[in-house]
Formats: C-alpha cells, sequence, structure tokens
C-alpha cells in the first residue's frame, strides 16, 4: 500500500465480487448510519451546532500560523517538548530518536490515522521496535498484517469468524473461538500485559487547544489512556490542522464528533492531557512529545477551496454515507484515507499523478457534503481534482497537476466548444450523429463506457429540426 | 544557518493568509438546554445508565452504607483508594470485616505500584462533577487521588456530589474556570470501558473498568 502504483480499476473489480466484503460493509455502516440519526437532535439544532463546528474549525484556520505558535508556546510552558515535521520520513525520524534516546524497544499505540500516514509501525519495526496497536480493532488487523479499511472502525471489514481464525492462528495458546465476548477477552488480557510493560505510548490528537496547550483525545476502549498514563514517555502525533483556539471550541466539535463517527452523544473517555506529570503526582508519564506534521497540508491552506479540505475532523461519517464507499469498501483505495474525505485529501498528499484516480470514484451525489459535521464541500472539490488532473488552462495548483492531460482528450473537449460555438458546424455534426451515431466503432473509451453501461441510441432527427417541422417557429 | 522544517512550515503558513480572504462564518449558536437540579440529576442518571454504568442517588449521610451494599454484591478482594481523599477516613472506619475487600492506598509513584495495581479489583475515586447533558463524570485526577485508580481496576467506583452536577460541558468549563486552571490531567467518564470493533457488537470492559458505579450524594 502507499507509495505503491495503485490500480485502482483492478482494486475495484476485485472488492465488488467479494461477496462477504460486501455484506460486513453493508450491515456495519447501515448500522453507523442510524445510529448516527438516532443520537442528533432535530434538524433546526443540528445546522446550529454545525455552524459552530464549521465556524471553529474556520477560524482556526484562518489564524492557523498565529493558532500554531501559540499552540507550541503554551505547550513549551506546560512542560511538553514540541517537533516539527514537514514530511512524514522527518516525522519517524522523530520518534525514532525519542525512542533511541531511552533505549526503548517497546512502544503501545493508541489509534491514530497520522501514524498510519507515516506508516510509522514499518518504519519502527525496520529498526528493532516492537510498535504494537492496542485499539481493538487496530490489534486485529495488526496480526493480519493488513491496513485499516476504515478510519473509526478499522477492522469493519472482518466479521467475527474471521477474527477469531486471526487470533487463534496469531496468538500463542488461543483457540479458536467467533463470540466476540471471549475474542474481547482475549484482547483485554494480552493488551492489558503490554500496557503494563511498554516502555513508550502514542496517541494522535482530535484537537489541540491553542488556549491552554491542551491535548484533548476521544475514546470508548481505554487504550488511549493506557497509553497515555502508564508508560513513562508519551508521545503524540498530529497533523497541523488539529489545533482550534480555545476550549470554548470544543463542546460543539465533541458532540458532533462522536455522534457523526459513532452515533454516541459522548465517548467513553474524553482525556485532556496539557503537562507531564507534576512534582508530587505519583502516575502519568514523566516526559511528553508532541510532534507536528505538516505533510502537504500548508500548501492546501494557500487555496480558497482547498483549504477546506483541513477542517476535516476525521469523524469518518462521509465514509459511511458513501454510495460508492460502502460497495467497494476501504481497502481499495489504497490509501491511508479512504472514502469521499480520502477522494480530495489523498491526490493533494501524493499528487495527482498517483492518486487523482480516486477522484473518479464519485457519482457526486452529494450525501457526504449533507453529513459533513463541519460541512466540507467535498464534491466540489472532487472535481476540483478532476479538473486539475488535466489542467486545461494551465493553472493549477495541486502537486501533479495536468497529470492526465492528453492529446485525444484535448482535441475531444475542443471540438465539442467548436461544435457550440459554430452553428453550420453544430448543424453538420448533429446530422451526422443522427445517421451515423448508432454505428460508431466500439473501441477504446466507447467500449469503456459501455461495457457496463447501454449505449445511447442516437435520434434520427435533432430536436431543432422537429420544431422547424412542426412549424414552431421561435422554439 | 540552514533553515529548519519549523521555518519552512510557517514560512509557508504566513505566505497563504496573503492569497486567502479571512472569512469566518460566524458561530456560538448552539446551546443545550439549561436545567434545573433534580432534571440534572435525572438526566445524568439516564444517560449514564445508557452506556452500562449503575447510579445509585443516596442522602449524603447515607452513602457509606450503600457503598457497603455495593460491594458485598461482587465480593472483590482488593479495593485502591487515596489515602488522603475526603472519604479515605470514612472507608477505613467502614469498609472492614467479610465480604468487604482489602483497602489498597495508592500511595507510592507508579513505577513501584504497577503491578499491585494491575491484580486490584475496584479503584474508588471522588469527583469534581458531573455533565447532565451527555451524562459524564469531571475527574482532575490529584496526587491524592493519581489518574489510573479510575482506569486500571476492573471496577470503578465514583462518588459525586449532586450540587456539582452541571447541565451542559459549555458551563462546567465556564463555571470551573477551566482555561486557567487546566490540571495535568482532566478526563470525562461516561461509562465502563467499551468497544464495537468486532462486527459492531458493543462489548463493555475491553481494556479499563468493566463496571462504573456512581454514588450521587443528594
Amino acid at each position: 500500500m502507499g507509495s505503491q502504483h495503485l490500480d485502482f480499476t483492478a482494486n475495484v473489480t476485485e472488492a465488488l465480487a467479494d461477496r462477504q466484503l460486501r455484506a460486513n460493509f453493508k450491515s456495519a455502516l447501515t448500522g453507523l448510519m442510524k445510529k448516527r440519526v438516532a443520537v442528533l437532535p432535530n434538524a433546526e439544532e443540528i445546522e446550529r451546532m454545525r455552524d459552530d463546528a464549521e465556524a471553529a474549525k474556520r477560524n482556526a484556520l484562518a489564524k492557523l500560523p498565529e493558532l500554531l505558535e501559540r499552540l507550541e508556546r503554551k505547550c513549551t510552558e506546560n512542560g511538553i517538548i514540541v517537533h516539527w515535521a514537514e514530511t512524514t520520513a522527518e516525522a519517524n525520524d522523530i520518534i525514532l530518536g525519542i525512542m533511541r534516546s531511552h533505549d526503548a524497544t517497546k512502544l503501545v499505540k493508541g489509534k491514530s490515522m497520522v501514524s498510519e500516514e507515516m506508516h510509522l509501525n514499518h518504519f519502527l519495526e525496520t529498526h528493532g521496535i516492537e510498535a504494537l496497536e492496542t485499539d481493538l480493532g487496530e490489534f486485529i488487523i495488526q496480526l493480519n498484517h493488513e491496513p485499516p479499511s476504515h478510519i473509526i472502525v478499522p477492522a469493519v471489514h472482518k466479521n467475527r469468524q474471521q477474527v477469531g481464525r486471526i487470533f487463534a492462528d496469531n496468538l500463542e495458546g488461543i483457540p479458536y473461538t467467533d463470540v466476540v465476548e471471549e475474542l474481547n477477552a482475549i484482547a483485554r488480557k494480552t493488551l492489558r500485559e503490554k500496557f503494563r510493560t511498554g516502555h513508550v505510548g502514542l496517541s494522535g490528537v482530535n484537537f489541540a487547544v491553542a488556549e491552554t496547550g491542551t491535548l484533548v483525545l476521544v475514546e470508548n476502549e481505554g487504550n488511549g489512556r493506557m497509553c497515555t498514563t502508564v508508560p513513562p514517555v508519551h508521545v503524540a502525533v498530529m497533523g497541523l490542522e488539529k489545533v482550534v483556539e480555545s476550549l470554548s471550541d470544543l463542546p460543539p466539535l465533541l458532540r458532533l464528533l462522536t455522534a457523526s463517527a459513532t452515533g454516541q452523544l459522548v465517548t467513553t473517555y474524553v482525556n485532556c492531557i496539557t503537562s507531564p506529570r507534576k512534582e508530587g503526582e505519583r502516575d502519568g508519564p514523566k516526559e511528553i512529545h508532541l510532534v507536528i506534521l505538516d505533510n502537504g497540508r500548508s500548501r492546501m491552506l494557500a487555496d480558497a477551496q482547498l483549504r477546506r479540505t483541513l477542517q476535516c475532523i476525521r469523524c469518518g461519517t462521509c465514509l459511511n454515507h458513501c454510495p460508492v464507499y460502502i460497495r467497494i469498501g476501504g481497502h481499495a483505495y489504497g490509501s491511508v484515507y479512504p472514502g469521499p474525505i480520502g477522494k480530495i485529501l489523498t491526490p493533494q498528499i501524493d499528487g495527482l499523478a498517483e492518486k487523482g484516480v480516486l477522484a473518479t470514484a464519485s457519482s457526486l451525489c452529494n450525501a457526504c457534503e449533507e453529513v459533513c459535521p463541519v460541512r466540507i464541500p467535498i464534491p466540489g472539490i472532487i472535481r476540483r481534482m478532476r479538473t486539475e488532473a488535466y489542467d486545461e488552462k494551465d493553472d493549477g495548483v495541486v502537486k501533479g497537476h495536468g497529470a492526465k492531460k492528453n492529446l485525444l482528450e484535448t482535441l475531444v473537449w475542443k471540438g465539442w466548444e467548436l461544435t457550440y460555438r459554430i452553428p453550420a458546424l453544430n448543424r453538420f455534426v448533429v446530422s451526422m450523429l443522427g445517421k451515423f451515431g448508432d454505428k460508431l466503432p466500439n473501441v477504446g473509451p466507447l467500449k469503456a463506457w459501455t461495457s457496463v453501461r447501454t449505449a445511447p441510441r442516437f435520434a434520427p432527427k435533432s430536436l431543432h429540426q422537429l420544431a422547424k417541422e412542426e412549424g414552431i417557429r421561435h422554439e | 544557518m540552514s533553515s529548519t522544517a519549523r521555518d519552512r512550515i510557517f514560512a509557508r503558513l504566513h505566505a497563504a493568509r496573503t492569497t486567502v480572504s479571512p472569512y469566518v462564518p460566524r458561530g456560538g449558536s448552539w446551546q443545550a438546554p439549561m436545567l434545573d437540579k433534580d432534571q440534572r440529576i435525572e438526566l445524568l442518571k439516564k444517560r449514564m445508565e445508557t452506556v452500562r454504568s449503575e447510579v445509585h442517588v443516596v442522602p449524603e449521610a447515607e452513602w457509606p452504607a450503600k457503598l457497603l451494599e455495593v460491594l458485598k454484591a461482587r465480593e472483590p478482594q482488593t479495593m485502591a483508594y487515596g489515602h488522603d481523599a475526603w472519604f479515605g477516613g470514612t472507608l477505613r472506619s467502614k469498609v472492614k470485616g467479610k465480604g468487604l475487600p482489602k483497602l489498597v492506598p495508592y500511595g507510592e509513584n507508579v513505577e513501584a505500584f504497577r503491578d499491585e495495581l494491575f491484580g486490584i479489583d475496584v479503584g474508588i475515586t471522588s469527583t469534581l462533577g458531573g455533565i447532565a447533558e451527555n451524562g459524564t463524570l469531571i475527574v482532575w485526577p490529584t496526587p491524592q487521588e493519581p489518574r489510573l485508580l479510575s482506569l486500571v481496576p476492573t471496577v470503578h467506583i465514583a462518588l459525586l456530589k449532586a450540587d456539582t452536577i452541571y447541565s451542559t460541558l459549555a458551563e462546567a468549563m465556564r463555571e470551573m474556570r477551566w482555561a486557567e486552571n487546566m490540571p495535568t490531567n482532566a478526563l470525562l467518564i461516561s461509562g465502563p470501558s467499551k468497544t464495537a470493533d468486532i462486527e459492531m457488537t458493543l462489548a463493555f470492559g475491553v481494556h479499563g473498568p468493566k463496571e462504573v458505579i456512581v454514588l450521587v450524594l443528594d
């Protein structure tokens, strides 16, 4: 995955043929959609919450450099060590350096999408460090050497029988079971031992509050609290868009995040971390590091439309509501961030040459924009990705803009334009299509288009012509 | 001197603001309803019970009796607590005898206490307050009552004074002046640890407590 070549069409074809996979996704995502509706109030109140959440994130983006400076200053005052990384490679090196400075070989991890973006586990393993996922879903797929297929429920593509086999095959002395309670108990026993003995704990960050230098993490399992409390060192990683201005921004953001993600009023734990262990305190890490990652984000900020990608709070609800994602699942996208948000985020991070194709997997049905808690105009940005991939006007800004530009398409669109500009040409083309349109050779793009669609039939006479024959003068 | 990653990131961030107008939509219109005291207790209880917490509302003087009842129903072997918590003395005088756990004070640094703590059955803590709107306990651990008391033992018992229950999170943040007083770690806790990572089937007690029991002292 990741930087490997993405054959999206092959992935989609394979996923669509996998009935088990489709059944697993459909059942899980339908449940999530229902739970979301059940926990949100009436439409009018939802819109007021969204007003607040959108304002909080757009305000933060409008003041991003000041807020990041303030966050850094407050964190430093509180005793948190702040690091900056332009690229994922730099962020990985920083974390390796922290591990080495403590002679640490065991990292226990809470769920973090940024660490997936960094491919941190693989990187650390090549340097002899065990990086263990402790969120149950992440733990399951790590045992099976798979990436997450959903940003909130990473093992959503597995059913209980598959999980039972993964445990039996990979954990010592564990017999097969497909009883969910027993599977959870196995994970509890295995992982509590790891929390007790881990050298360093790693977490993501849901919101970083500039006003107080506080890192806010939400979770249900308690593994996040374990990772950020039991080991003597805590490392938090975040994308630079996670900062918000003040604590008062949190209530609507938290409420919408958990409602959108899992249909909950609140998670089991909201964990607000402001400093390492102080004099006299009995537990908590003695050292906290915050790694702030750019990886293409500051470039998105410079464009009024693209910057709205950075409003994302990673709730995953656009995945749950996407007719394409529901049918193909997360792995087909071959990227850390799948689904609608992935279609706009991934091409901007990895470039249009490599990942621009993801933006084609949308019917622009607008479901994602309708449910987005912070109102990211995802379909509009998907169209922007498509336009920039061809970049006819040569004014693109996204990495790899113009990557799909080609002579055939340029000529076709030029022809289309001329046909509508020059009346004589229009009449000629329309009459030709009426006569020969149904006899076009079934090759190239026409063949691809008609492989799963019925080819349109051309009317022998155009509407203009019919109107004229009917004697309508001012059509 | 060569520029650092930080310099290069900030150069781009500052440059970006010159290209985009600073339009920001107006927020601040959403607020959950404010409730009176009885409504706050009732809603907190309802919300917490929905996520499988056990909530008992008892007159202030009767909480030790309720605690003993809760403990006797479970017969735990050990209970960790903060020696200097406001209720420490009461525990030491009341939690004695058959069917009641041995009291273990969290009196050392975690490095020395960790292995014992992971085997303890019950952790009991005070709370700074509660929030009715989302059914959570506000827990700010202290040197007297460390963070892991509410996480590692199999059962977490929390004492909550009814007059510290707020209607909303926003109100709690304002009234308690969070912005000026953020502690090392501030927690909201709504119930036992849970997961739905396998087939979206909800199960409790995955890493942290399997049970959360709240005594609301009215």
